[in-house]
């Protein structure tokens, strides 16, 4: 399977069912797209993650109503510098999609999805540890991986791989 | 939350309920798992899982080591499924490289998971029976896990962290006796299941412990993310292996227990099942293994033969500038996800461009499936929780990681 280069342009991809329910549905929620390595990835708006995360799951047509992961990538030093990573899984088509939101390195926040799929908890807490990233109104935002009394956040670039900080 | 001095997670919400530790030195929990239980008597009111005792960073670890270099670290995540982890993780690498893995490559592979999920499911068959009470299961389970262990031993050179798989294929070459061996097992596995059951499936005992006990609904599985025999347990019919095909699965006829009670013995029947669905699929590669090379013919990123690399000059470079500077990947980012003997292991990496990974997370099916155990336990007996934790079939290197 060569590789072939990624398809970036939104209006090629609108006929993907993700992107056509949430361009219906949440006008303006969809800042971008990715379809790369047979992967849809698809670039939401901050604040609109969690109504994104609702429709998408109670979707007709194809519901992504299982929550595979909910991970980071620190792009430091760039801005912005977090992305936000949501696998969700159509158990009904089998289908993957996955969902992204950039975040400033400022302070980073946004919505957490648990009010949808309770099973988003542990996975938030971690990113919650590890990056440093609040999600809002999630139930027990509190680090699950490193002691709570922890400085810093380890997987963030500027943190070092080995050594004293 | 590894440490003692700030425990207060759970305050008691009245008199006459109380707060009960349980674990991370626990036989029941299955290593370093710290339950925090408000108990009423002998009824669990809540439950708060807490974890991390394990945790090492192998996901910074991965940001850090060349990509060959990660397989190593994969094994390391969950001791009980090595191969699924290495699995996984070339998987994952070899879509973003674009690399074709010749058909032998694909079917040992293949071979080598199912024995893993058996070994997998031999250990928690053993664990679970004797947190309930069944010591003999556990010693029947383990000869037949030292028989797979000797497999890999003969195939790897090591009993558990095999690292066997490479990316662009597989290590070595198996032994000449090699499938002879695995045919030997394979013949007479089946039967030692029949053992297995004539112990526990119409026990009394076993099913008064484990019928109707932590029950969960498909909705609520699917809900809290469950995978695996956890989720096929509640009704709800997928596999990876079937519904997504990778390596080759496509190739095989394998079916997929499920079942609909969503109780402690409803996973259990689906994890039994699943035994005999895997020894169906090693005979499967075993009668229809194809020849051919092991390796994919690509030279900048699998190390050449050992001969070659003393005799060919061209090789001896191919293989220094492996070691020295690894090898660059095209800049992406790749989802793969693989049924492991617990549920959907993912592995998420993303390349810029350079021979390190620049993130690699791994998704843990263990982590997602431990966020039922409340929903599970709470208004049951203390001794209900030690059958419950046995039936998600935790293990706490993959949850830390």
């Amino acid at each position: 399977m060569p590789l072939t280069p990624p398809i970036t342009d939104l209006e090629q991809l609108k006929e993907h069912p993700a992107i056509a329910h949430l361009q219906a549905n949440l006008p303006g929620s969809v800042e971008g797209a990715k379809f790369d390595r047979e992967e849809m990835s698809i670039y939401v708006v901050r604040s609109q993650i969690r109504e994104a995360c609702a429709l998408l799951r109670d979707d007709a047509q194809c519901p992504f109503n299982y929550i595979s992961d909910v991970t980071c990538v620190d792009w430091y030093p760039n801005e912005p510098r977090f992305e936000v990573i949501y696998h969700l899984l159509s158990i009904a088509k089998k289908e993957r999609v996955r969902l992204k939101v950039r975040l400033e390195g400022d302070n980073p926040s946004l919505e957490s999805v648990t009010s949808v799929w309770p099973g988003a908890d542990f996975f938030e807490r971690e990113v919650f540890d590890l990056f440093g990233i609040r999600f809002a109104a999630h139930p027990y935002l509190r680090r699950i991986q490193m002691p709570e009394d922890w400085e810093g956040h380890p997987l963030r670039k500027d943190y070092p791989v080995e050594g004293y900080r | 939350m590894a440490h003692m001095t700030t425990v207060p997670t759970l305050d008691p919400g009245q008199d006459r309920t109380m707060i009960l530790n349980m674990g991370p030195q626990h036989p029941s929990t299955h290593g370093v798992l710290r339950l925090i239980l408000e108990i009423d008597g002998e009824t669990v009111v809540r439950i708060m899982p807490d974890i991390g005792y394990l945790h090492t960073g192998i996901e910074k670890t991965c940001e850090a080591k060349f990509y060959q270099q990660v397989v190593p670290l994969t094994d390391r995540i969950d001791y009980l499924c090595p191969m699924t982890n290495n699995l996984c993780y070339v998987l994952a690498v070899e879509k973003l490289l674009g690399l074709e893995i010749p058909p032998k490559a694909q079917w040992l592979r293949v071979m080598l998971n199912e024995l893993t999920r058996i070994n997998s499911h031999l250990v928690w068959l053993g664990t679970h029976a004797m947190d309930i009470g069944a010591l003999t299961v556990f010693l029947y389970c383990f000869r037949e896990r030292e028989d797979i262990l000797r497999l890999f031993e003969a195939v790897s050179g090591q009993r558990m962290m095999t690292s066997y798989f490479r990316i662009g294929g597989v290590a070595l070459e198996p032994p000449l006796d090699f499938f002879d061996r695995v045919r030997k097992f394979a013949d007479s596995f089946p039967s030692k299941v029949d053992e297995y059951e004539n112990l526990l499936t119409a026990n009394p005992i076993w099913m008064m412990r484990t019928k109707g006990v932590a029950r969960i609904t498909a909705e609520d599985a699917i809900a809290l993310g469950a995978s695996g025999p956890t989720l096929r347990g509640s009704g709800v019919d997928i596999d990876l292996r079937r519904d997504m095909p990778y390596s080759g699965y496509e190739n095989f006829k394998f079916k997929v227990p499920t079942s609909t009670e969503g109780d402690v013995f409803a996973r259990y029947l689906c994890r039994v099942q699943e035994l005999r669905e895997s020894i169906s699929i090693v005979k499967q590669t075993l009668d229809g293994m194809p020849l051919g090379a092991i390796k994919a013919d690509a030279p900048k990123v699998v190390l050449p033969d050992r001969e070659k690399m003393k005799t060919q000059m061209e090789a001896l470079i191919y293989h220094f500038k492996i070691i020295t500077e690894g090898f660059a990947v095209p800049a992406g980012e790749v989802y793969q996800a693989v049924e492991s003997p617990r549920g959907e292991m993912g592995y998420y990496v993303v390349s810029d461009g350079t021979a390190k990974p620049y993130r690699v997370h791994m998704r843990s099916a263990c982590l997602a499936n431990l966020q039922l155990l409340p929903k599970m336990c709470e208004g049951r007996l203390i001794a209900d929780v030690v059958a419950a934790i046995g039936s998600i079939d935790i293990v706490l290197g993959e949850i830390d990681r």
